[in-house]
C-alpha cells in the first residue's frame, strides 16, 4: 500500500509537470465541445431563427409571382430580397455577391402565364375526368415550369435540401390556389372566396414529434445533450498522448528496469499509472459536464441536463475511463517513441471517433463502414452515455452497452501485458 | 560468504545465432571491490542484467549472499542495489522526488529516505538542488542522482554499470571515491567500466570478459604476474585482441 501511494504520488508529479498532455486533455476538448455544439445549435438556428437571404430575380412580375413572393416570405426562412433587373446569369452571381445572398430565385418573363397554363391543363384533365366541362375559359397548351435556382458555394448540401424544400411548398401552394380558383369557378361560375380559400389551402395536418425515451418524458434532445458526452470521450480517449508517453518516457529511461530489481515495484507503478489516469478521467467528467450544465446558458447554448440516474452515470464514466486508460497503456508498452504513441495515437483516436460515432452519427455511415463501428471502444462509451443523456436509462438499461466496454478493456489489458513479458520489462 | 555465486549460467537474445554468455562461473567474495572488464559486446551488462534480475537465463543459477535470486525474488532484492548505466529515473522531478519514490520502492520509512536522502545529497554535492528538476542539470550531475538512488537503502552488494561514463574528471573523482568509502564500510561492489584506470584505483579483485567467458580473474598485480604484463591496457589487448569490437 505505501508502494502504491508512492507511485500514486510521483504519477501525479509527472503529470502536473506534463503542460502539453493537461493540455491535450482538458484545453482541448473543452474547446471543441464548445465549438462543436455551437456550430451545431447554430445549423438549426440558421434554419429557425437567421433567415437565409435569398435573392428575388422577378422579371415576370405577375401575379402568380406576386403570389409566390408572398408565400415565401410567410415560411420564414427567407429574407427575400427582390430584385427586377438581373437578367442574365452574370448579373445574378454580380447582385447575390453584393448582396450577400445565399441563395437566388430566377423567375423569367412570362412565369406567371406559364403557371397558369400549367393549372388550366392540370385542371382541365381533372374536370374531364370527373365529366365535368371546363364552362367558358379558354384552354392553352401546358407551360413548362422549370426554374432556375442558384446557390452560393458556401450553402452546404443540408441547407440545400431545406432549401428545395420550401421552395417546393411555396410554388405547391401558388400552384395548388390557381387549380383550386379554377375547379372553383368551374363548379360554381364564380370566384372563390378569399375564407374558403384560406380553408382550403391552409388545412394542414400538423405533426406532433415525440422523443422515445426510457422514462418516457419524451424530451428533445439538442446539440448539448449530443456533444457534451461525445466530446468527453474523446478527451477521455486523448489521454493516450499523456499516458502513453509517459510509459514510454519511463521504458526508454530506464525506470521500468530498475524497478524491475526492487522488490514488487513494477506492479505498483502500473496499477498507480492507471489509478492517476482514472482520476484524470472522472475531473474531465466533472469538468466539461459542469461546463455544460453551468456555463452554456451563459454564452447561449442549451444547458446540459444531467440523467436521473447518477450512479449510471458514474459507472459509465468510470467504464469509459478505465477502456480509454487501457487503450493509452497497450499503445505505451507497443510504442517504441514517443512520437510513435504520439502520432498514432493521436490518428486512430480521430479515426476510432469517427468510426464510433463521435464526428458523424453512426446511422449516417455507408453500411461498410457501419461494420467497423462496433470494433470502436468510443462508440459504446457513446452508446451506453447516450443511453443515459437521451433515452433517460437506468444502470439495468446500460448492460448491453457495457459489457462490449469491459470486454475490450480486458483485451488492451491483456494485450499490454503479454507485450510488457514479452519486452522484458515486468 | 560468497556475495556473488554464478554457475553455469547461460543466455542467448532472441535471434541471436549464438549464446552470448554460455556456461559461464564466477564467484565474488563479500566486501570485495570487484571489476568486470571487457570490450563492447563481451556480455558486461547482460552479466549483470542477468545477476540482478533484469533477464532470465536460459539455465544456469545465480546466488546473491547465498540465496537463489528465482527462488527468494523478495529477500535478495532488498539486499543489494543497481545503478544501471541509463540514467534510470525521473528527469521531470527532483533528486528529493526520485528518492521519495525509488526509497519507498525498496520499503524504506519516510525518515530513513528523508535521513539517508539528505546524506547522500550532502556526499554527492547536490544538497543545493535537491529540489529542482533533474533535467535541468548536467550530464556529471544525473550520474550522481543516479548513484544516489541505487545506494539510498544501503544495500550489502551494489552493481554498477559504468557508473563513471561521460562524465568529468571532477564527478568521476567524486564517485570513485564514495564507492570506496562504501567499500571500506562493507559493501561490495560490483562493477563495470571501460575506464581501465579505475580496476587500478578501485578493485581488488578484477576479471576480463569477451564471448560471453571469463578470460581471467583475480587481482590486478596477480594477474599481470601471471601474464607478464606491465599494465592492464596491454593485457586486456593481449586477451582479448586489437581488432575494431562494434
Amino acid at each position: 500500500m505505501k508502494k502504491l501511494l508512492a507511485s500514486i504520488v510521483k504519477d501525479f508529479r509527472l503529470l502536473l509537470r506534463d503542460k502539453v498532455g493537461l493540455i491535450l486533455m482538458f484545453a482541448m476538448p473543452i474547446l471543441l465541445v464548445l465549438v462543436i455544439t455551437s456550430l451545431q445549435n447554430n445549423t438549426f438556428k440558421i434554419v429557425n431563427d437567421h433567415q437565409v437571404p435569398l435573392v428575388f430575380f422577378n422579371q415576370d412580375g405577375e401575379d402568380v409571382s406576386l403570389e409566390l413572393e408572398k408565400a415565401l416570405r410567410q415560411v420564414g426562412m427567407f429574407d427575400l430580397i427582390v430584385d427586377s433587373k438581373a437578367s442574365n446569369a452574370s448579373d445574378i452571381s454580380n447582385t447575390m455577391s453584393e448582396r450577400d445572398a445565399l441563395v437566388g430565385l430566377y423567375l423569367p418573363k412570362g412565369f406567371s402565364q406559364r403557371i397558369t397554363q400549367n393549372a388550366e391543363q392540370l385542371t382541365s384533365q381533372a374536370m374531364s375526368d370527373l365529366g365535368v366541362g371546363f364552362g367558358d375559359l379558354q384552354l392553352s397548351e401546358r407551360g413548362i415550369t422549370d426554374l432556375d435556382v442558384y446557390y452560393s458555394p458556401v450553402l452546404q448540401e443540408s441547407y440545400r435540401m431545406a432549401v428545395e424544400g420550401a421552395l417546393k411548398s411555396s410554388l405547391q401552394v401558388v400552384q395548388s390556389r390557381k387549380m383550386l380558383n379554377l375547379i372553383y369557378q368551374t363548379l360554381n361560375e364564380s370566384e372563390m372566396p378569399e375564407e374558403v380559400e384560406q380553408d382550403l389551402l391552409h388545412n394542414e395536418i400538423v405533426l406532433n414529434t415525440q422523443t422515445v425515451t426510457n422514462d418516457g418524458s419524451g424530451k428533445i434532445p439538442n446539440a448539448t445533450q449530443h456533444n457534451v458526452p461525445a466530446w468527453t470521450i474523446f478527451a477521455m480517449f486523448f489521454m493516450v498522448t499523456s499516458l502513453g508517453s509517459s510509459l514510454v518516457r519511463e521504458k526508454l529511461n530506464g525506470s521500468f528496469i530498475r524497478l524491475k530489481t526492487m522488490p514488487g515495484g513494477y506492479l505498483a507503478g502500473i496499477f498507480s499509472k492507471q489509478l492517476v489516469y482514472l482520476a484524470v478521467a472522472l475531473v474531465q467528467v466533472v469538468v466539461i459536464f459542469s461546463i455544460g450544465a453551468w456555463v452554456f446558458p451563459h454564452i447561449g447554448l442549451p444547458a446540459l441536463e444531467l440523467p436521473s440516474d447518477l450512479l449510471a452515470l458514474f459507472m459509465v464514466s468510470v467504464v469509459s475511463g478505465l477502456c480509454a486508460i487501457s487503450y493509452a497503456l497497450c499503445l505505451g508498452v507497443y510504442s517504441n517513441t514517443e512520437e510513435q504513441t504520439n502520432g498514432f495515437g493521436a490518428v486512430s483516436i480521430v479515426i476510432l471517433a469517427a468510426l464510433g460515432g463521435i464526428l458523424v452519427p453512426s446511422f449516417a455511415m455507408p453500411d461498410s463502414f457501419r461494420v467497423f463501428t462496433a470494433i470502436s471502444p468510443l462508440h459504446w462509451c457513446l452508446e451506453a452515455y447516450y443511453e443515459l443523456f437521451l433515452a433517460s436509462g437506468k444502470l439495468t438499461d446500460l448492460w448491453p452497452t457495457l459489457w462490449p466496454i469491459l470486454a475490450i478493456t480486458l483485451f488492451l489489458q491483456t494485450l499490454a501485458f503479454v507485450g510488457l513479458k514479452r519486452k522484458n520489462l515486468i | 560468504m560468497q556475495a556473488v555465486q554464478v554457475q553455469n549460467l547461460s543466455h542467448q537474445y532472441k535471434g541471436a545465432e549464438n549464446p552470448l554468455i554460455q556456461n559461464l562461473n564466477l564467484s565474488v567474495s563479500e566486501g570485495q571491490s570487484f571489476g568486470l572488464f571487457g570490450p563492447n559486446g563481451a556480455g558486461k551488462t547482460t552479466l549483470m542484467s542477468l545477476i540482478t534480475g533484469v533477464l532470465k537465463p536460459q539455465s544456469g543459477s545465480v546466488k546473491l549472499l547465498g540465496l537463489d535470486i528465482k527462488n527468494h525474488k523478495k529477500e535478495v532484492r532488498h539486499q543489494f542495489g543497481y545503478v544501471p548505466q541509463s540514467l534510470s529515473f525521473y528527469d521531470e522531478l527532483s533528486p528529493v522526488q526520485n528518492l521519495e519514490y525509488f526509497g519507498a520502492m525498496m520499503g524504506l520509512s519516510r525518515k530513513q529516505i528523508k535521513d539517508r536522502g539528505e546524506m547522500l545529497l550532502n556526499v554527492l554535492g547536490l544538497e543545493k538542488v535537491g529540489t529542482k528538476p533533474v533535467k535541468e542539470f548536467s550530464g556529471g550531475m544525473k550520474r550522481r542522482v543516479n548513484l544516489a538512488i541505487g545506494v539510498l537503502h544501503q544495500p550489502r552488494i551494489l552493481f554498477l554499470d559504468e557508473p563513471t561514463v561521460g562524465v568529468d574528471v571532477q564527478t568521476r573523482h567524486a564517485i570513485i571515491q564514495y564507492l570506496k568509502e562504501l567499500n571500506a564500510n562493507g559493501t561490495t561492489l560490483f562493477y563495470t567500466s571501460h575506464h581501465l584506470s579505475e580496476a587500478q584505483e578501485l578493485c581488488n579483485e578484477i576479471a576480463l570478459i569477451d564471448n560471453g567467458k571469463i578470460l581471467a580473474k583475480d587481482s590486478l598485480q596477480v594477474m599481470l604476474k601471471n601474464h607478464e604484463e606491465d599494465t592492464l591496457e596491454n593485457l586486456f589487448l593481449k586477451l582479448t585482441g586489437k581488432q575494431y569490437r562494434d
